[in-house]
């Protein structure tokens, strides 16, 4: 049965096949059939038809399978002297397309050009053959003897080709040579013959705790990780569990690596999330609770205040690839928490503690990214259902994500909006002890724009106000957002309420350093700003009414930005970064509430050893796309 | 085989023919093709009454049914084609009791007899009729007489002879034509359903039973007399009171709406034709009774007495707990005298075997360096053996193989390993090695161990079978004619010298069937392998050839289990034709069938006395048939799914069953009573098996999980108790958490097999389910 049309009755326990279905189908074979004629026969045939999956089910139950296959089911047509139905044996699922127009249903039959199977070159090799292995699972009825995840240490015996073949790539991978490592990654990448060895070169991955001193062996391990995940011929079934422990050793660890300053342990960290995120989007389903997994250790990083700042670097960066819903469901919640510690040690002014503050705007330029995303996903979410697919969104969603795309050497599937499909949701009640799981309930966007308002300022309401996703964002939202933060105790009437709005603080767009170093970042220009500089920016007001600008009007300001920035030599104008003064929860952050004085770089000053590092909190305009590029730009040493 | 005959010459020249010494029962098939004008009659041989009967009356029903016009073969049922088969029995098995002369002993039986005399008579079949009444030792006038009664009785043409609960031919073919009105079925059924709400608690349990069969039967009726809309509406109604085991039932009871759909509906055959048996106490029976008498309800209770058998029992009813326990089966419970009978469940003397033990053993022992201990022990052990067991059959019951040398020094090598056996208990689990069939892409569908663990073998649904050798002995085929030809057949070490060394390998694959291979079993010597399969055959095949030595032909439909007798020779089959099949090795046909299933027998196991075969099916039902007399001595109910597993326990008193609901049960087969139930599984439990003293019960299961356990504790609380025998009512208690020792996961792998070495290792085995 090619079509089917759901029947829309009032009680629909089974699929049900109409009659137009069936006059349609008789048509097609030349006959022409009365209606009642028709209602009588697609009755029957979907009694017929459910006969027949009743009584395949049972060729399922003795084949001991969980899943009904064609097969099955043409047995059971052949038992009941009926023809099989021919053609549908595949093993893939076959794609089920609707048709706009009527509530048509068909599977896509494509062609296929007999010829070129035919004459294909690339013969499929002959599966490998089937085996009985033996292991001893439980001595005494005790305990497993081999841990779960490790190893096995002969799930086969290998050839003397394999053995080859595995020694000349990892001394590849792990020499010198680059050249000669690129060909080994590409082959490992494709090659399909390899699959033995799989356990070999998980378990030489799963060296990376060993070579933690070592930034350039943990970038071949990582890219080997890359290989293996890339190659559509590898099955890796519970090995991922191993490779993902392995990448997020790299993450969240603090490596031996991370102490000399010099060492760009950030770059790896970024570049291990990204392989994260790749990995859990194509082969998540592997392993069941994995995602939750992932994200209870993520969490448990971040809330342990003893872990180095480069380890919550790690689990934001983390958490950041693993989409907006992550960022949402642990580092939103617990931001609060964090922000006090994060606050001392940007507070902290003493020399001794330069190397750890640097440190700490690290984490902030990627907390910022990370919650700058979450809202604009969020408005997105919330705006796509709204009003279905304004095509005039598209182009700005493709940007939102652009920097996924752009990614280079991974291609991760477009995040969805929705929930993956092994949601958070379904974790909520494994979710171990002492985390926020439970009580975990969706903050709505203003409220969540709001406080994370408190904390960055206007650092974050430019992005937001002028973000894509946000000139199709409901339009009650803005009224809400008002209520929201006319109910936020503190200096209702203090200069805060006439803050403005900076947009035009996107002017820093133009910076005219934008090769993306962010090496002569005026650090040392650096002064306290006063609150009434920046209140007289921000006003409340403006702030709603910038949410109901029309998106085309904001984002105008940019180009225009842009293409006189040039002309303007040496920009003299303000810089904001930080947040507010007085926050509703918490302090607002000080000293990012900086105005940069009206001079231009000073290129005398020395630059610092972690200089280099300084946060890009301050360029707060740029599109994502260009900052992914020069703050995640890949480490390849290829 | 089917013997349609035309009636007039035919029939009775084969009945003729038939040697009466295997007469114990004869049924005729009736159809009469009123269009054709002409009459075919199929005639069948049982060797067992009960069955005959059975198969008239669903000839009965099914002759009403169908209408005159459009009679058609409809789906022919297998078992007209192969119960023709029987005439094949006769003398296979020596020692057979001899075949009582006819049916005179029960009444019921004499009166079916009457009943086929009565309609060859009709049909003027003179002949026939007068063989038939000289070979069952009939008096002529018994017959005269009877026909005299019926045919001024039933005026409507067909009859039979009517016992008190015997529902004649002519009510039987009636079956649902009459009816009531439509709009008044909801009536009805509410209005018993509001009486049994309010009566006393005690009663309410046991009244509720009728509300399942009532309802069902009330449905078919309405659909029958095409009320489809409000069939429907009843259904809607009251389908949601209905007891949650049912669920699989009414769901294909929900998918058919038309009188058309009612025919070919196997489920819905079994409904018709077998009475739904449900046990009342006496109490409640008579509330019931005395309240449809008032309120003159006749529709339900014509229904009640067509179609439901109700076992009135004295004593105190049911509780809710006792009820659910025993019913989901599809026809109700068991009555109670079906598992009456008596059962040598006992085990049969161990042959004495002198051999040159000593010689071995001393060697062995001498390895050991205990030279003396042993021999008091293994006189022990003779002497244990030597005793009768008052439960086991005679050790000739049915003719077994006898021991060949091999064998012999097989038990040897039993014994020896048998000392070393690890005693397990609670405290003392046994270690579990797992067999992952890796690269089963084709799809692993059975597997099976030989009983010294050294081989195993994998059915997979790409209709192969293939072998491999557990231990570092590579599998060999014997050598060619030509080549054995040149062996010095004298020596030694001549079967060691008939192997072919070249083809040694690890493994071999057997071609030759055409279907999923559903079934697996090893003959206990090791020199065979059966396989049954999709393509309706059982196939033999040779271990030292590997070639496939016969197929077995006769189920017609997929077989969905074998197995060896554990003694060699026999073996049973069971199949989606619902019929058990015995088997031996040399006879291309079955030697006893054993019909009564009344959905596909889905597993077949052998007592360890090979005196007794259990079937479990998907009429959620396990019967235990006597091999000797092919009668059905044991009937369980109480699974809640069709049952994929079962496992006698090493001392043949108990069984242990598997099914699709994650539970396992236990039963006493002395006693016919289920002693206990088994829950943890989350799903299909597709192996069980016992340790080799029968103190574990080790599941393995589809949830991936293998769990163990405390068979001894289960047993025993059980003996403490005392029984209910009489009335069949057990009372179990809820203790699975404290029967299961332990649970293991496997790595995604589904458990389909498991087999206790003789050191009590657990060897369980499954494909990677990645």
């Amino acid at each position: 049965v090619h079509t089917s049309t759901m029947a829309d009755r009032e009680e629909r326990r089974f699929a049900e096949i109409s009659r137009e279905s069936v006059k349609f189908m008789a048509e097609s074979s030349g006959v022409e059939l009365g209606d009642d004629v028709a209602a009588l026969l697609a009755e029957d045939v979907c009694y017929r038809l459910r006969e027949a999956a009743q009584s395949s089910s049972q060729f399922m139950r003795h084949a001991k399978r969980r899943k009904l296959t064609v097969e099955d089911f043409n047995r059971a047509l052949h038992w009941s002297n009926v023809e099989a139905v021919c053609g549908y044996g595949a093993q893939d699922a076959l794609p089920f397309r609707s048709a706009k127009e009527g509530e048509l249903f068909f599977i896509e039959d494509r062609d296929v050009n007999l010829v070129e199977l035919a004459l294909a070159t690339n013969i499929p090799k002959g599966c490998a053959e089937t085996m009985v292995r033996v292991n001893v699972s439980y001595l005494d009825g005790k305990g497993n003897l081999e841990p779960q995840g490790t190893v096995p240490t002969a799930v086969q015996s290998l050839s003397d080709d394999l053995l080859k073949y595995y020694q000349q790539i990892t001394r590849a991978i792990l020499g010198e040579d680059p050249h000669l490592m690129k060909v080994a990654l590409l082959d490992l990448q494709s090659n399909a013959k390899i699959a033995a060895l799989l356990p070999y070169f998980v378990y030489v991955i799963s060296g990376v705790k060993s070579v933690s001193h070592d930034l350039e062996q943990l970038n071949r391990l990582l890219h080997m990780v890359k290989s293996l995940v890339q190659n559509p011929y590898l099955y890796l079934g519970s090995y991922v569990r191993s490779l993902v422990s392995s990448v997020m050793y790299c993450i969240l660890e603090p490596l031996a690596a991370s102490i000399n300053p010099l060492n760009d342990h950030w770059t790896l960290r970024d570049y291990a999330a990204l392989l994260l995120s790749h990995i859990f989007w194509t082969h998540g389903d592997l392993v069941s609770g994995l995602y939750h997994q992932i994200l209870l250790s993520l969490q448990k990083v971040l809330s342990d205040p003893v872990r180095p700042l480069c380890s919550h670097y790690g689990a934001v960066v983390g958490l950041h690839a693993l989409g907006w819903k992550a960022v949402e469901r642990v580092l939103f919640p617990h931001l609060p928490a964090y922000w006090a510690n994060l606050q001392a040690v940007l507070d902290d002014y003493s020399v001794s503690n330069a190397q750890v503050k640097a440190d700490g705007h690290k984490v902030y330029g990627a907390i910022l990214v990370a919650v700058e995303r979450l809202l604009k996903m969020k408005a997105l979410s919330l705006s796509q259902p709204a009003e279905g697919g304004s095509s005039g969104h598209t182009g700005s969603v493709v940007g939102a994500m652009g920097y996924r795309v752009s990614s280079p050497g991974l291609s991760p599937p477009p995040e969805p909006l929705s929930e993956a499909a092994l949601g958070i949701a379904s974790h909520l009640q494994a979710g171990g002890a002492g985390c926020p799981w439970e009580e975990w309930t969706p903050v709505p966007l203003p409220a969540m724009y709001c406080e994370l308002y408190s904390f960055f300022g206007d650092s974050l309401a430019v992005r937001f106000s002028t973000g894509p996703g946000f000139g199709s964002y409901p339009p009650y939202a803005p009224s809400q957002l008002g209520e929201a933060r006319k109910e936020a105790p503190g200096p209702a009437s203090n200069p805060d309420t006439t803050r403005k709005m900076p947009q035009l603080t996107a002017n820093l767009n133009i910076s005219p350093r934008h090769d993306g170093s962010p090496r002569t970042d005026p650090a040392p220009s650096l002064t306290r700003s006063s609150t009434s500089t920046s209140s007289v920016q921000r006003s409340r007001s403006c702030s709603s009414r910038s949410g109901q600008r029309p998106a085309g009007l904001s984002r105008d300001v940019f180009p225009k930005a842009r293409f006189t920035s040039p002309q303007a030599g040496i920009p003299a104008f303000t810089f904001l970064i930080g947040g507010r003064q007085m926050g509703r929860r918490c302090q607002g952050r000080r000293p990012f509430q900086t105005t940069f004085a009206p001079t231009p770089p000073l290129p005398a000053v020395p630059p610092r050893a972690y200089a280099h590092k300084l946060p890009v909190i301050g360029r707060v305009g740029r599109p994502v796309r260009r900052w992914a590029c020069s703050c995640y730009s890949l480490h390849l040493p290829l | 085989m089917i013997i349609i005959v035309n009636l007039g010459c035919t029939a009775a020249w084969w009945l003729a023919r038939s040697p009466s010494s295997i007469i114990k029962g004869l049924s005729v098939w009736i159809r009469t093709n009123r269009v054709a004008g002409s009459c075919a009659v199929r005639v069948l041989f049982f060797f067992n009454l009960a069955h005959a009967h059975f198969i008239l009356k669903m000839a009965a029903v099914q002759g009403g049914l169908v209408d005159a016009n459009e009679e058609k073969d409809i789906k022919s049922e297998p078992a007209n084609d192969t119960w023709a088969n029987n005439n094949a029995n006769d003398g296979r098995l020596p020692s057979a009791s001899p075949g009582a002369s006819a049916a005179a002993g029960a009444p019921e039986d004499q009166q079916t007899l009457l009943a086929v005399l009565q309609f060859l008579r009709k049909n003027k079949l003179t002949e026939s009729v007068e063989i038939l009444r000289r070979e069952a030792g009939l008096p002529e006038d018994s017959l005269e007489s009877k026909g005299a009664d019926s045919s001024g009785a039933g005026s409507g043409g067909a009859a039979a002879a009517a016992g008190e609960d015997q529902p004649d031919v002519n009510v039987v073919l009636s079956a649902y034509s009459q009816q009531g009105d439509p709009v008044l079925y909801p009536v009805y059924y509410s209005g018993l359903k509001r009486f049994i709400e309010t009566v006393l608690d005690c009663h309410r349990a046991e009244l509720s039973q009728v509300f399942y069969p009532l309802f069902v039967h009330m449905y078919l009726e309405l659909v029958y007399n095409n009320h489809e809309s409000e069939a429907k509406a009843f259904f809607e109604k009251f389908c949601g009171d209905q007891e949650c085991y049912y669920g699989d039932d009414l769901r294909i009871l929900s998918s058919l709406s038309k009188r058309e759909h009612m025919r070919g509906n196997e489920t819905l055959l079994d409904f018709r034709t077998s009475k739904f048996v449900l046990r009342i106490s006496r109490d409640s029976y008579q509330l019931l009774k005395r309240h449809l008498q008032e309120r003159q309800n006749n529709q339900i209770w014509n229904i009640i007495q067509e179609h439901l058998y109700i076992d009135i029992f004295d004593g105190i009813p049911r509780s809710k707990g006792q009820i659910d326990a025993m019913s989901g089966s599809l026809a109700g419970e068991a009555k109670r005298e079906a598992n009456k009978a008596k059962v040598y469940y006992g085990l049969l003397k161990e042959p004495e075997i002198e051999l040159p033990l000593d010689d071995e053993d001393e060697e062995a022992e001498n390895e050991e360096g205990k030279p003396k201990k042993k021999k008091p022990k293994k006189d022990s052990m003779g002497s244990k053996s030597k005793k009768q067991d008052p439960n086991a059959p005679a050790q000739t019951r049915i003719p077994l193989p006898e021991l060949k040398d091999s064998d012999k020094l097989d038990k040897i090598m039993y014994m020896k390993e048998a000392t070393k056996k690890i005693r397990l208990g609670p405290d003392n689990l046994p270690s579990i090695c797992f067999y992952s069939f890796l690269n089963a892409y084709q799809g692993l569908t059975a597997v099976d161990f030989t009983d010294d663990s050294s081989l195993i073998a994998g059915g997979f649904a790409d209709s192969t079978v293939r072998v491999w050798s557990v231990t570092p002995k590579k599998l060999r085929k014997v050598k060619s004619a030509a080549d054995l030809n040149l062996i010095d057949k004298e020596s030694d070490d001549v079967l060691e010298r008939i192997m072919d060394e070249k083809t040694a390998s690890e493994s071999k694959i057997l071609h030759g069937h055409s279907g999923p291979v559903y079934g697996i079993s090893f003959s206990p010597d090791r020199n065979y392998l059966l396989s049954s399969s999709e393509d309706g055959t059982i196939r033999l095949w040779s271990l030292l050839t590997f070639t496939c030595l016969v197929g077995y032909k006769g189920h017609n439909y997929p077989v969905w289990d074998t197995q060896f007798s554990p003694h060699g020779y026999y073996f049973i089959s069971g199949g989606h034709d619902r019929v058990a099949r015995l088997w031996a090795t040399d006879h291309y046909q079955p030697l006893r069938m054993f019909s009564g299933h009344l959905a596909d027998i889905t597993c077949t196991r052998f007592h360890p006395n090979s005196n007794y075969v259990a079937t479990g099916s998907s009429d959620r039902t396990i019967r235990l048939w006597d091999v000797l007399n092919g009668n059905c001595v044991r009937i369980f109910t109480g699974h809640k799914g069709p049952i994929h597993t079962l496992a006698f326990s090493p001392n043949g008193k108990f069984l242990a069953s598997g099914a699709t609901d994650g539970r396992v049960l236990l039963w006493d087969i002395g006693h016919g009573l289920m002693i206990g139930e088994l829950k943890g599984h989350t799903d299909t439990v597709y192996s069980l098996r016992f340790s080799r003293d029968g103190e574990i019960l080790a599941s393995g299961s589809m949830d991936n999980t293998v769990r163990l356990w405390d068979a001894t504790k289960a047993f025993d609380d059980l003996e403490t108790d005392d029984f209910t025998a009489a009335t069949g009512h057990i009372h179990l208690q809820d203790n699975s958490q404290e029967l299961l020792l332990g649970t293991y996961m496997t790595k995604s792998t589904p458990v389909i097999h498991l087999h206790f070495t003789r050191r009590n290792l657990l060897l369980a085995a499954g494909a990677y389910n990645p």
